[in-house]
């Protein structure tokens, strides 16, 4: 299918003719058609005879010089202000809003060409780790519809795992592209803190939010950073650190490069299929050259309590918007799970409170900065397991709350930190569900993350199966 | 670390604080979960902090200013700031009273 190919394969048949962007447009709706009633990724679904004459206007206007995005359709996790295309963040609150204006990201793929396609399931508001928590009925994994997606992106991960978009837009807070990227084998890059413009970002919590791609490779995933990168007056966090070429950058040699093996990931806890599955990616990776040592990165346990103290605050803080007076609809309408964040957020900053958990969480970070630099100052990157489990049934998280914080201890301290992450496909386990690891690296180093994933990619095959609901 | 233990009062009081309304099956299972949840986070007490300063911006920004001008770009019609609000008056927004009449 033309949905198998990579951005720039279709970017050359669509330079040459070979193809059109209606050619694409209509494959994908033909699959939309089939897979979406089994799997439930999308929200909102973009007309196909608006996405048609969207792509009859790219196919007249199109120029060689064009951006490989252009004419391609793609897909945002329904956290983004999308002008005129309805926007929920997955709650009822927002059930009937259409934005006025256009997040940054939105308005970046809009210019390069790219057509916007769908509005995506998601834990209401971010508030999740398996699309559950969400208003619009759970999404289904590609990989066996028993289980959950992953979140709090599970839409669009789950979207791109069955072909039903090139590439999507997903947001990171405190794992929600690589949670789901991990569990429906895709690629996902959760960016530096500020690499990307949050302008028109539905916050949940501001310190932590972070845009980024999703995509079948990190290859993919590099083409749509460049376009989506960079300062925004918009965004008065946004960093004025320039955009590198990030897709000119992948393909070097790995030789050299070196990988940290933290053991306090790998112990008790984490699934023995997932464990074996990094294990052999860190074989993958030393037979390309890279120099992969084991270190310690202490503090782990504390990741999940610094999270579940800084993200409800800021929401608490960032959800008293929704008022139901200039848009919207009354705050009874938020899920339960919600309402505990915003409450457990709200008694934490509360008066008495502030200085035992808010200062002292912000604080706890700045120690989670000092260990992870203490590693990077030596090390090209980190690789580590995305999820301590695999795919849960559904049911099996939202009824536990410490369960729910548990499938976050991965990925939390990166988003406390800042840093960037990758999360790409390693393996499959016994009973067929997708396996996924991140790579996590410095400060703005998210070229030096696609090129070890590029070269991962290019020598295994786990990106490029199907999922069970495609066959 | 202060740590009180969650009751159906704090749950009441954050609540109102929240402006989260709860039915009162809403209250048990909250009263539960959040005593669940504040348990937890309050492993972080175990962490010593002394003498660490307190980090709020991860990419190292500092005050970032504009221009205090006004940017058409962004500026929206009034039918577009009315368009998704339920109640309207005028060209205004509805808002409940704030004060009981006398």
């Amino acid at each position: 299918m033309l949905a198998d190919f990579s951005i720039i394969e279709l970017a050359k048949k669509m330079r040459s003719k070979e193809i059109s962007p209606m050619d694409v447009i209509t494959e994908i709706y033909e699959t939309i058609g089939k897979i979406d009633k089994k799997i439930n990724a999308f929200i909102t679904l973009v007309d196909k005879e608006q996405a048609l004459r969207i792509a009859q206007k790219r196919a007249k206007t199109r120029e060689a010089a064009r951006s490989p995005l252009f004419g391609l359709p793609y897909v945002m996790k329904d956290a983004y202000v999308t002008a005129g295309v309805r926007t929920t963040a997955a709650s009822k609150v927002l059930d009937d809003f259409v934005p006025p204006y256009s997040a940054t990201v939105h308005r970046k793929l809009e210019d390069a060409g790219a057509i916007l396609i769908g509005k995506m399931n998601m834990d209401a508001w971010g508030h999740g780790a398996s699309t559950e928590n969400t208003d619009y009925g759970v999404t289904k994994n590609p990989w066996d519809i028993t289980r959950s997606a992953g979140g709090s992106g599970g839409g669009p991960a789950a979207a791109i795992a069955s072909r039903l978009a090139i590439f999507a837009i997903g947001e990171d807070t405190g794992g929600s592209i690589r949670n789901p990227a991990a569990w429906c084998g895709i690629t996902g890059l959760k960016v530096t803190y500020g690499r990307v413009s949050r302008y028109g970002a539905i916050a949940y919590a501001s310190s932590l939010d972070s845009v980024g791609p999703t995509a079948k490779t990190a290859e993919d995933c590099a083409h749509v950073l460049e376009v989506i990168g960079g300062k925004d007056p918009y965004d008065a966090t946004s960093s004025p650190q320039p955009v590198v070429r990030y897709s000119g950058e992948l393909q070097g040699s790995i030789r050299g490069k070196k990988i940290a093996f933290p053991k306090e990931f790998f112990k008790e806890g984490l699934d023995g299929e997932i464990r074996k599955a990094i294990v052999e990616a860190r074989r993958v990776f030393e037979s390309l050259g890279a120099v992969v040592e084991d270190v310690s990165l202490p503090m782990l346990e504390y990741g999940v309590p610094v999270y579940y103290i800084l993200a409800p605050s800021e929401t608490s803080s960032n959800l008293a918007r929704y008022d139901g007076i200039r848009y919207g609809n009354e705050r009874e309408l938020f899920t339960q799970e919600t309402k505990r964040r915003i409450m457990t957020g709200t008694y934490a900053l509360s008066s008495g409170y502030y200085d035992a958990y808010y200062k002292k969480a912000q604080k706890a970070r700045s120690i989670f900065i000092e260990k992870y630099t203490d590693i990077l100052q030596h090390f090209d990157a980190i690789l580590a397991p995305v999820t301590p489990g695999m795919p849960p049934k559904f049911g099996e998280l939202l009824d536990d709350p410490v369960k729910n914080m548990m499938a976050d201890l991965y990925t939390v301290t990166v988003n406390i930190v800042g840093l960037p992450s990758l999360a790409l496909a390693c393996g499959f386990g016994s009973s067929g569900l997708p396996i996924g690891m991140q790579l996590i690296g410095r400060m703005f180093s998210e070229s030096t993350l696609l090129a070890l994933g590029h070269n991962y990619q290019k020598t295994t095959p786990w990106h490029k199966k199907h999922p069970g609901v495609l066959a | 670390m202060k740590t009180a233990k969650i009751t159906p009062v704090t749950v009441q009081k954050v609540a109102r604080l929240a402006r989260v309304p709860l039915t009162k099956t809403q209250e048990k299972d909250m009263t539960k979960k959040i005593g669940v949840t504040v348990q937890y986070i309050s492993q972080l007490e175990s962490l010593p902090t002394k003498d660490v300063t307190e980090t709020s911006q991860v990419a190292g920004l500092e005050n970032v200013y504009r221009e205090d001008e006004i940017d058409t770009e962004r500026m929206f019609t009034q039918e577009q700031a009315l368009a998704n609000a339920k109640r309207t008056h005028n060209g205004f927004f509805v808002v409940d009273a704030v004060f009981d009449e006398k």
